[in-house]
């Protein structure tokens, strides 16, 4: 490897202001005992950090994609197909990059220990899946809509109804972790997690929208949800910010 | 076309249900070679509590210097089998292990060699985005020079660099403080 090589390493965008959520954000109460307290660190992007694990399509398997089915019977609640497209910041899909969801049933309860049984689960629903993008970035799965859940941040405290997705990316510093919510929830404008996102615009990103293309009749809603993963530097300078 | 990148949301509390379908906690096959290492540590808040819901991840190259990755175009060996990547949940007194090899040095900017390093992202409840470290190595005489580490203030350095554990060949300790006095160097990445 030549030194001309290391040279043109082109790192990924840093975020535009606004559309990241600030580690300490006190509404978010959790926040308060974990976020850091000291500067960050500007980290360059080197071979380290342009490359990240690639998983290959043994990753996932059949049925990984249907979250409707579960120990023998069908979960209760309405059925969605939710499906998209992952690119860059750049419009270029994202092909083969591992989605891994998980979310509450349609009473809003977490199959998890800690989850607090304030609505009863449901014996046919895990709540977890897994799919891979196409090579047009594109993925596609089959759940039940979940429910909003009670949480302890503040009094009368309710989750938006979401879905959890983490996204790698071709890189580790393309590594995503987000809430997918659904269009028109009531508990939006008050929810801090989703409202962490100080740009309104950006904010919003995180919201499926209805679909009539996907939906299936007699059988499931669909909602659009597409994900964009940083993109690259155009030049190897802007590196340094 | 410019689009806006989609922003992060916490893990939250039950990314178990999701997250530890996955769990990578031996990183290299008996086949890969290299320095075997275990990591053990603790994941602390700013009390100095444990804790119990946090995930890492880490991300490596062989005992070569090399990733398997196709940006890596290094005239060096890849390992059959070996990805470069694990993933632990922390249990309930907070503390996690890993099982890997020793990383070769790799590339940095200016052709400048890394010392041996492991990248890490750290998501929990409470944490709205990740945050990325680095993992170094004790008695390694590349961290002097290390191009990451020299952007760090002095006496922060030894919060990323792994301690040995006297009595236990290959054994070493990596702690998270998430905030305090021994607060970890975490990077804007």
């Amino acid at each position: 490897m030549g030194t001309n090589t290391i040279l043109d390493m082109r790192g990924y965008r840093r975020p535009e202001p606004g559309t990241q959520p600030a580690y300490l954000f006190p509404p978010y109460k959790s926040t308060l005992r974990r976020a850091p307290t000291k500067p960050l660190v500007l980290l360059p992007h080197t071979l380290s950090e342009v490359t990240g694990p690639v998983f290959g399509h043994d990753a996932i398997s059949p049925g990984d994609d249907d979250l409707t089915h579960a120990n023998g019977g069908e979960a209760i609640g309405p059925r969605i197909i939710v499906s998209g497209r992952v690119l860059e910041e750049d419009g270029r899909p994202v092909p083969n990059a591992l989605v891994e969801v998980w979310q509450a049933n349609a009473g809003g309860r977490y199959r998890h220990r800690n989850c607090q049984p304030h609505s009863p689960l449901d014996p046919n629903f895990n709540g977890y899946g897994r799919v891979m993008t196409n090579s047009e970035g594109r993925y596609r799965f089959q759940s039940i809509k979940p429910g909003p859940y009670p949480w302890g941040n503040h009094s009368n405290a309710w989750r938006p109804s979401h879905i959890h997705f983490s996204l790698f990316g071709p890189a580790f510093v393309s590594r995503l972790v987000t809430q997918m919510y659904f269009e028109g929830d009531p508990l939006l404008p008050f929810d801090p997690i989703y409202n962490s996102i100080p740009d309104e615009n950006a904010r919003k990103l995180l919201i499926s929208s209805f679909d009539w293309e996907t939906t299936v009749p007699d059988h499931a809603n669909g909602y659009h949800f597409d994900i964009v993963l940083r993109g690259r530097n155009e030049t190897p300078m802007e590196n340094k910010r | 076309m410019k689009l806006t990148a989609t922003g992060n949301q916490t893990v939250g509390p039950y990314f178990h249900i999701g997250l530890s379908r996955m769990l990578i906690p031996v990183v290299a096959g008996p086949d890969a070679e290299g320095k075997r290492i275990t990591i053990h540590g603790r994941v602390l808040d700013a009390d100095q509590k444990p804790i119990p819901d946090a995930l890492i991840e880490t991300w490596q190259a062989n005992a070569f210097g090399k990733y398997a990755h196709p940006e890596d175009m290094q005239d060096k060996p890849l390992q059959k089998g070996f990805l470069g990547f694990g993933r632990v949940a922390t249990d309930d007194g907070g503390a996690f292990s890993l099982t890997t090899i020793k990383p070769g040095r790799v590339p940095g900017p200016g052709g400048i060699l890394q010392a041996p390093h492991v990248e890490v992202s750290v998501f929990m409840r409470g944490l709205l985005r990740h945050l990325v470290t680095r993992i170094y190595f004790p008695d390694e005489a590349g961290n002097a020079e290390d191009p990451v580490l020299r952007l760090v203030e002095p006496d922060r350095r030894a919060t990323m660099i792994a301690k040995k554990v006297p009595g236990s060949e290959g054994v070493l300790e990596w702690n998270v403080n998430m905030a305090g006095e021994n607060e970890t160097v975490f990077f804007d990445f």
